[in-house]
């Protein structure tokens, strides 16, 4: 008797399982919508990865998903040797990596370039007259950039083509000659981004503390020796976090800009097909899961191990400036 | 002071080349812009004598009258990128204010696993394929406006973002303070740490909203048949293989006269709904201005 009430006082007084994790309880419900959306939206498709080394057939009695993948006969790595049949996807694999190249050279170049000079007119409103400009395209969606640079080459009403035939010049229809599209599809993405990177540039250059600037020209350096020597080494760890984290993602396009801008043109096929725009086309012409999704793997695992390799060159650069 | 800040320029001539250049490339940004809207209000025979020009011989605004009046796709387009972008972006905002709320309270147990949780997907994913499979066939995300907005819910870039906000923003002793005060972990969240957070909150909003009002990736794959519930953006990108389309959506949603829909201004239209497009981001530009820079140059400090 004495024992049982003294055990109940215990109950009231000391707090119960819940009361004690109250706080983490509290937090773990605020995780959870995220985390549920990770784990059903993200973390189950990795394990949809089991497609890629299944034959995907349809399981006639009952066709549901699981049904379907749990018949479907494994065979290793057959859906992989499509992809090394044609030279498709390696020309999309070329086309990738070499617009890419462009993108991260003439990407940290040019950037860097305009927010130096633009730190430098005297001028401030006429560089924020600039910058909000520049910054525009930024907030575009490749389809509308796609009809911006249509009203240019569109082959019946475009203003190139007509000034192409004022000019008594042989009009080019656009949309079907292979030879200016890696140009119009580079200048594409500059126009777009660009601006953007100007701007975090920017700011970070109006960062740097004045009083270096003043030291270095009482010092007699001239502006060059002073853009060279306290504005670059300021920018060093930003300019090549970024280009490492780039070259991690070389596999990647940005689908959009390649699938859009060129129309879907499929004359355009040889100079702006890309792995991304391959891989979807491949699933919406052949509709063959499983090869599709075995062209998907080898790109996200050739990207996987591109991304910790380019972090452990940023380890060794700047250990507090790596991704992870 | 101020005359060293002087004596401390480039010559003119040097700033006048750069002004050029800057200047060219700004300008270049733009110009397609506004070609767009003087085409969009370009008379149609104009456009079939001289073609696209910054100096039509005819202006109109009939084909604005023609969409407004005879094209309910267009209105059921608009209705539905509106209703995507408020509902994506308010659940989306709240979901990535809540789970990196968590992420950066340093007495949470479980931080570096949710931390990692969510980076993880950022270096390494099931690929298109795996995802669409998925969504279509076990989620449900096909041709209903849950897959319009669900896909989008998550940005690992966001929760980082987010995360290095509330770190650089809300003083932890604060949240001591308010639970000593018995308030409850949500009422701090919402009452305490939400107000001081709000440029944060103002940033990963707006680039939620961003993301939602310019998507059109999810309803290529996701809207096959029900293509009434495409979003403008989707609606613009069928045009540019088939000028005919929308006539045809229209017609179909019961627009009287399918002769005179033929008859249609085709070329302009288009252009008149990248206009459509264009005008909320335009309007809404200075905040994104404002706001974004200001997050990503935070957030781009990884914290």
């Amino acid at each position: 008797m004495k024992n049982k009430r003294s055990r109940q006082g215990d109950a009231s007084l000391a707090p119960n399982w819940f009361q004690r994790n109250k706080k983490v309880l509290a937090l773990l419900t605020m995780v959870s919508p995220t985390a549920i959306w990770l784990l059903l939206l993200r973390y189950l498709p990795i394990g949809g990865i089991v497609l890629a080394f299944k034959s995907y057939k349809i399981f006639p009695r009952d066709p549901t998903f699981w049904n379907n993948l749990i018949h479907s006969k494994w065979v290793g790595l057959k859906n992989f040797e499509f992809i090394f049949k044609t030279d498709q996807a390696l020309v999309a694999i070329r086309n990738t990596i070499l617009y890419n190249i462009v993108f991260i050279i003439l990407g940290a170049i040019i950037p860097v370039a305009f927010a130096i000079m633009m730190n430098e007119f005297t001028k401030k409103f006429v560089a924020k007259a600039y910058q909000t400009m520049m910054f525009f395209p930024y907030f575009l969606s490749w389809v509308v950039v796609s009809y911006f640079l249509n009203a240019f080459i569109d082959a019946q009403y475009g203003v190139l083509p007509a000034a192409q035939a004022a000019a008594g010049k042989d009009v080019i229809s656009w949309y079907t000659t292979t030879k200016p599209w890696p140009l119009i599809i580079i200048f594409a993405n500059l126009w777009k981004n660009v601006g953007y990177s100007t701007v975090l540039y920017l700011a970070a250059i109006t960062g740097i503390d004045a009083s270096q600037y003043e030291a270095a020209a009482i010092d007699g350096a001239s502006k060059w020796q002073q853009i060279r020597y306290v504005t670059l080494p300021h920018l060093r760890t930003m300019i090549s976090i970024l280009l490492i984290l780039n070259v991690g993602k070389i596999f990647a396009a940005d689908f959009g800009l390649f699938y859009n801008v060129p129309m879907q043109s499929g004359a355009l096929f040889p100079v702006t097909q890309v792995i991304d725009t391959y891989i979807y086309r491949v699933f919406i012409t052949t509709g063959n899961i499983s090869q599709s999704s075995a062209a998907g793997l080898l790109q996200n695992v050739i990207g996987f191990v591109c991304i910790m390799l380019a972090n452990a060159v940023v380890k060794r650069i700047d250990p507090e400036s790596t991704l992870f | 002071m101020r005359k060293n800040h002087r004596l401390n320029q480039i010559s003119v001539g040097t700033e006048t080349i750069f002004h050029v250049i800057v200047g060219l490339f700004s300008i270049c940004c733009i110009i397609p812009f506004i070609f767009v809207i003087v085409i969009s209000f370009t008379a149609e025979s104009s456009i079939r004598e001289i073609g696209y020009s910054f100096i039509p011989r005819a202006w109109s605004t009939g084909t604005y009258t023609y969409a407004i009046q005879r094209l309910p796709q267009i209105w059921r387009s608009y209705f539905n990128s509106i209703l995507i972008t408020v509902i994506g972006t308010a659940l989306s905002t709240l979901m990535c204010a809540l789970y990196s709320y968590a992420l950066f309270r340093p007495d949470f147990k479980y931080r570096g696993f949710f931390t990692f949780f969510s980076f993880f997907t950022m270096i390494f994913g099931g690929g298109l394929v795996p995802t669409y499979v998925i969504c279509t066939q076990v989620l449900g995300l096909r041709e209903n406006y849950a897959a319009l907005i669900v896909p989008l819910l998550v940005s690992p870039f966001n929760i980082i973002i987010m995360r290095t906000f509330f770190k650089s923003s809300v003083p932890l002793e604060l949240i001591e303070a308010a639970t000593i005060d018995g308030s409850g972990e949500y009422s701090t969240f919402f009452m305490v740490v939400l107000p001081i957070a709000k440029p944060g909150l103002a940033t990963i909003a707006l680039l939620n909203a961003l993301a939602y009002w310019n998507d059109w990736y999810l309803s290529l794959l996701y809207i096959k048949q029900n293509k009434v519930l495409q979003p403008l953006q989707a609606l613009l990108m069928e045009l540019q293989n088939n000028v005919e389309y929308l006539n045809r959506m229209s017609a179909a949603l019961g627009s009287s006269a399918i002769q005179e829909a033929m008859r249609a201004p085709t070329q302009t239209l288009r252009m008149v709904l990248v206009v459509l497009i264009v005008i909320p981001i335009a309007c809404a530009y200075p905040f994104f201005q404002r706001y974004i820079v200001s997050g990503l140059t935070i957030g781009s400090v990884k914290g």
